[in-house]
Formats: structure tokens, C-alpha cells, sequence
């Protein structure tokens, strides 16, 4: 009877498609997982609408001036909320590494014959697919709130979803890597994860804040993806010359921050979580 | 030709050593046993062979590769049936069993076949597509098994099989084991404290506070023991023992049960030689209830090795203690 496994091989091209064929496994797991579970599909709509519709509308009236008088503070929150809801959704999906190795399926995919290096990324692509798709159900809310998107604009917003996914994804990861309990990960909640949300600038304009805050700010990986998601999904709203007084850096500016947190913190993370205990 | 060969292994956790330099070697296509109490080393062991732990010192080849040095190599070659809980319970029994093959490469042709064979043999089949979270603790325990054996591996690890399953369905997997083997050759590396089932290994290690106490077939390990073995229940055991001491010079123990153990040749004639020495009138009558002749297990083999009995009440509380954990992290 012909065995299945192949004969054990390090050679080069057999190792790459091995590794290859088992981040695509980790992924697609991570895809069954989120289909079959429909509550969450749409529970995660619950958080952005009670954010717009009951903060975004109480405070709309006394945030009347923002971009130059053309947007309504409810507007203003929805890049926001789309942030929200990536952010949220990546890191949980990451993080969902400590729930397996709580109930032991992680031990399954670590004796298999795949790279530590390929299961990260698998669990990357797997979180940033799954934030991705509530990024796009969140963004079905915009023409709700008089936020209408054209096609080219929908193209660059999942661009940036994307990015933020990743980046967030690999955050979640690096927080997971070396975690054996959930405990350790309600800590990170409260004390990295929140205050790196609500320092972004995702909720409030980051225009004449204290200089401490301004400077966090600057820190904060999520502020690079808040911004340039709300310079794209405002562009038809707010004029180009009044722009800048709802956004900080340039769009280009914010990927290429995003993308070196990405590599900064997905280095250590695939490191932490490959090193044998 | 050897698939296992372990120099010298040892394994700290912080000041505790799990596992205290250990050596030993698997001839390829041999079921081999590592028989031991709770916390023994066990676990360790097989998790340092399987790439899952870095060995403090020593070194391991598994099919001749490093589990040091060349992890992905010997990833490649094992298949590993976990003594905790290893499933995804929120998948479906199928694919659980699809991811297994999906991470082992398996052809979409080949997993069909190999998983509905495999989930015939454990009674799965009308279960296979219900969410595990479902399961009872023996379905997933027979589910984890088939798992292990989908992609075919030529050395299989196993850490308790057949824990908390029913008698059935541990010969049936046995069966199949035992077949495995025959057929293909595959060399089986397993833990376990049920003696019953250590008997189907070729070789056992006998473990005992992560040193190895006694390395050998099952045969000769209880030749060790010498003879048969006696147990008595008596009216005063330790006025029993101090006679039979004193009259034929031979050790006794105390077993279950208040029972007394006597090791000695030629049993049959000893039973006789006892009664008479115990129930002597002028050295005052013990009461003898129960005379029980056997042949030695490889518990007593244990014990002759170690000084104390393999399974002491301590040892049953912890185990269940955790078989309940296991069933609420089953969840
Ligand atoms: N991750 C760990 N951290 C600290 N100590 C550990 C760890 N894993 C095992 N140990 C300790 O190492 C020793 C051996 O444990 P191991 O799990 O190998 O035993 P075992 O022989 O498999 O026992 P059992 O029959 O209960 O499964 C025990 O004292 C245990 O507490
Ligand atoms: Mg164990």
C-alpha cells in the first residue's frame, strides 16, 4: 500500500509548496469557522451602529464646524467605526491562537509537517480575510449616513482595510505567540488595545489635543489606518482644501506607516511563535 | 535498523526534571511501550520526540533525523495521537479529519477513501458531519485516533490511546493497530498505565520519575519477577508474613485490598507448605479466607523495580481529577 506521506524531503521546492498548502490549510479554517458562525457575522454590525447612531447623533450637534461646516459628526465617526470594527475583528481572530492552545488543537497543527512561519501567515491571511469581510459589511452603513461611495473609492478603502488588517492581525499574534491563558489577554484589552483605539483619532479629531495625547497619537499604529480611511471615504464630502482639517498625514505617508508596523511587529511574532518551548 | 534512537534525554521545568537522561533505541516496525505512573515523564518524552519540547540536554533521532536540528524531517515522518484533547470542536468530525489531510498533503482522492474507511472501522459515519462540540468524550477520543493514522506515517506516536474508552472499542483499535503494523510496518511508539495494554508491545521501557527503571520484552520483564505470585487474605497478615519469613526466608507485601502478596517458585507446592505453617497450632491458628494463585503481571514487575505500586491512591485521584479536565476542556 503506497503511503501517503511522501518520503521526508528538505529539499527546497517540496518544503515551499508543503508550507504553502499548509497556510492555505490555516486560512481556509479560519473561513469555515467564520461562515458557520453567522451570529457573529452580524452581531459585529451591533457595535458600529450603536456607535454612530447613539454617540455619533448626540454629538453631532455641538460638532457642527467639522470639515469646514460640509460633514456631520456622524459622518466624521464612520471611518472611525469601519477602523473599529477591523481592528477588533483582526485581533480577536489572532488571538483565537491562545483559545487552541487552550483546547489543544494547536498541537495538532504544530506537529505537522508545516513551518511555524507558514502557520503566522496562514493565521494572518485567515484575520485579515475575516475583518475584511465585516470592514465590507460595516461599509454597507455608508449610504445610510449620506456617506455615497464610488467604485474607485470602495477599490481603495478595502486596499486600506486590508492594511490595517494585516497589521492588526500581526498584533494579535505577537500578543498571542508566547500567551497560555485568555487572562493575560484581557490585560493587553484594556491596556493596549483601547487606549491604542481611542488615541487614533478614530472617534475625535486629533486638532488642538493636548501635546501628550498628539504624541501618542503619533505612536499608534491604528492612527495611520483611521486616517487614511477617512480621507478616502470623505473625499467627495469634504472640499481638497479643507481636508486637512479633518486628516493629518498624506495617504501615501499612512500605508507606508502601515506597512512598517506590519513588518515590525510580524517579525517577532512569527519569531516568538516558532521558538520551541 | 533503528527508528527511535534516544541518547542521554533529559528535560527540566525549571527545578523539576521531567525527564532524567534517558536512553533507548526502537527497532523499526516494533510496538514499543513506555509504561509508567502519573507525572512519570510520559508526556514529556514523547513530546520532546515529536518536536513539540526542546530537550534540556541529549539528543533524539527519529527516523534518523535530529529532533533538534531537523524538526521539519521529522515532522515528516510521525503521525501523533495526543493524550489531551487536540480536536477543533466547533468543525465537524469530516473535517477535522479534512484539515488533517489538508495539512499532510493528502490527495482529495485519497482522503475520501482513507477517511471513510477510518470512520467506518470507529463507528463514526453517521456522525462524521455534526460539529464535535456535539460528541461524547469517547467519540472524540476514537475521532482523535482515526486522525492520527489518516496520513499514513511511518512512526506513529500514541500518548494513551485508549484512555477512557470502552473494552470494544479498544480491541477494535487494537486490531487495526496490530494489523498497521503486519501490513506496513509501521513502528509505534506508545505510552500507557493500563497493563493489558502494554502486553501488545514487543518492548516496554519502564518508567518511574523520568528515569527508565527497566528496558525489555514483556516476557522477560515478569521472568524478572521469578515464579508465581500468591495472594492471601488472612485474620493477622503481619503475623502471616513474620511466619512465613521465619519458616521458608521469602518476602511478602502488602497488596490491595488487605491482601497479602507472596512472590515464590513453584506456587502450586508452595500453597500447601503455607497453610500448613499458618494454621500450625502451636504457633496459635490464623484464619486463612482466600488463597489466590497467578502468574506475574508486569504491575508487580513494577513494583519489584520501583518499591511501590505503579497505581498508589494518590496517583487515582489525580487521574481523575484530570479526566475531568479533560472532559470540560473537551468542551
Ligand atoms: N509544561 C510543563 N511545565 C511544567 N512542568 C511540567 C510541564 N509538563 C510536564 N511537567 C511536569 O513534568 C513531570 C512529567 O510530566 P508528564 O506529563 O511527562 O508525565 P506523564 O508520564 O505523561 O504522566 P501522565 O500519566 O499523568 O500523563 C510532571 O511532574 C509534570 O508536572
Ligand atoms: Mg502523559
Amino acid at each position: 500500500m503506497a503511503r501517503a506521506l511522501d518520503k521526508p524531503s528538505d529539499n527546497i521546492m517540496e518544503m515551499l509548496k508543503r508550507n504553502v498548502r499548509g497556510a492555505y490549510t490555516i486560512w481556509y479554517r479560519d473561513i469555515v469557522r467564520f461562515k458557520r458562525d453567522r451570529v457573529r457575522m452580524f452581531s459585529s454590525l451591533g457595535m458600529p451602529i450603536v456607535y454612530l447612531f447613539v454617540f455619533g447623533s448626540g454629538l453631532s450637534p455641538a460638532m457642527r464646524e467639522m470639515g469646514g461646516g460640509n460633514i456631520d459628526f456622524k459622518q466624521f465617526m464612520f471611518p472611525g467605526v469601519l477602523t473599529m470594527t477591523v481592528l477588533f475583528t483582526s485581533v480577536f481572530s489572532a488571538v483565537s491562537i491562545v483559545w487552541d492552545r487552550e483546547f489543544g488543537f494547536l498541537k495538532e497543527v504544530m506537529v505537522a509537517p508545516v513551518s511555524r512561519v507558514a502557520v503566522a501567515l496562514g493565521k494572518v491571511a485567515g484575520g485579515s480575510t475575516v475583518s475584511l469581510f465585516q470592514g465590507l459589511i460595516v461599509l454597507l452603513l455608508a449610504p445610510v449616513l449620506g456617506v455615497n461611495l464610488s467604485i474607485s473609492q470602495i477599490v481603495s478603502l478595502i486596499g486600506l482595510m486590508v492594511m490595517l488588517a494585516v497589521m492588526m492581525t500581526s498584533l494579535g499574534i505577537l500578543i498571542a505567540a508566547r500567551q497560555k491563558s485568555m487572562e493575560g489577554f484581557h490585560m493587553m484589552m484594556n491596556f493596549v488595545l483601547l487606549p491604542m483605539f481611542f488615541l487614533s483619532g478614530a472617534f475625535f479629531p486629533l486638532r488642538g489635543v493636548p501635546v501628550w495625547m498628539y504624541l501618542l497619537s503619533k505612536l499608534d499604529p491604528v492612527t495611520y489606518g483611521v486616517d487614511p480611511l477617512r480621507q478616502v471615504s470623505l473625499q467627495a464630502l469634504v472640499p481638497p482644501d479643507l481636508m486637512h482639517t479633518v486628516s493629518l498625514n498624506p495617504v501615501t505617508y499612512n500605508v507606508m506607516m502601515m506597512a512598517s508596523f506590519s513588518v515590525l511587529f510580524l517579525i517577532p511574532a512569527v519569531w516568538l511563535f516558532g521558538r520551541q518551548e | 535498523m533503528y527508528s527511535i534512537k534516544v541518547e542521554q534525554l533529559v528535560r527540566h521545568f525549571g527545578k523539576n526534571v521531567a525527564v532524567d537522561d534517558i536512553s533507548f533505541k526502537v527497532e523499526s516496525g516494533e510496538i514499543f511501550g513506555f509504561l509508567g505512573p502519573n507525572g512519570a515523564g510520559k508526556t514529556t518524552t514523547i513530546n520532546m520526540l515529536t518536536t513539540l519540547l526542546r530537550p534540556t540536554s541529549g539528543t533524539a533521532l527519529v527516523n534518523g533525523y535530529d529532533v533538534g536540528k531537523q524538526q521539519a524531517l521529522v515532522r515528516q515522518s510521525i503521525g501523533m495521537i495526543f493524550q489531551d484533547a487536540s480536536l477543533d470542536d466547533k468543525l465537524t468530525g469530516r473535517e477535522n479529519l479534512l484539515f488533517h489531510g489538508m495539512l499532510y498533503g493528502l490527495s482529495a482522492d485519497d482522503f475520501s477513501d482513507k477517511a471513510a474507511k477510518l470512520l467506518d472501522m470507529v463507528e463514526l459515519t453517521d456522525r462524521a458531519e455534526e460539529v464535535v462540540l456535539n460528541y461524547s468524550g469517547g467519540m472524540k477520543r476514537r475521532l482523535e485516533i482515526v486522525r492520527g493514522l489518516l496520513h499514513n506515517p511511518n512512526i506513529l506516536f500514541l500518548d494513551e490511546p485508549t484512555l477512557g474508552l470502552d473494552p470494544q472499542t479498544r480491541r477494535h483499535i487494537w486490531d487495526y493497530l496490530i494489523t498497521l503494523r503486519e501490513r506496513q510496518g509501521v513502528t509505534m511508539f506508545m505510552t500507557t498505565h493500563y497493563m493489558e495494554e502494554a502486553e501488545h508491545c514487543d518492548h516496554i521501557a519502564i518508567i518511574d520519575d523520568g528515569k527508565i527503571v527497566g528496558l525489555d520484552t514483556p516476557e522477560a520483564l515478569k521472568a524478572m519477577v521469578g515464579g508465581d505470585i500468591i495472594m492471601a487474605i488472612t485474620d493477622d497478615n503481619e503475623q502471616a508474613s513474620l511466619r512465613l519469613q521465619n519458616s521458608h526466608g521469602v518476602d511478602t507485601r502488602k497488596g490491595p485490598d488487605n491482601q497479602l502478596i507472596i512472590e515464590t517458585e513453584r506456587g502450586d507446592r508452595f500453597i500447601p507448605e503455607m497453610m500448613s505453617v499458618l494454621t500450625d497450632q502451636t504457633q496459635g491458628n490464623i484464619s486463612v479466607k482466600s488463597v489466590y494463585l497467578r502468574c506475574p503481571t508486569l504491575e508487580d514487575v513494577f513494583i519489584k523495580l520501583t518499591g511501590h505500586a505503579m497505581r498508589d491512591q494518590n496517583a487515582v485521584d489525580k487521574d481523575k481529577v484530570r479526566s475531568g479536565m479533560r472532559r470540560w476542556r473537551g468542551r
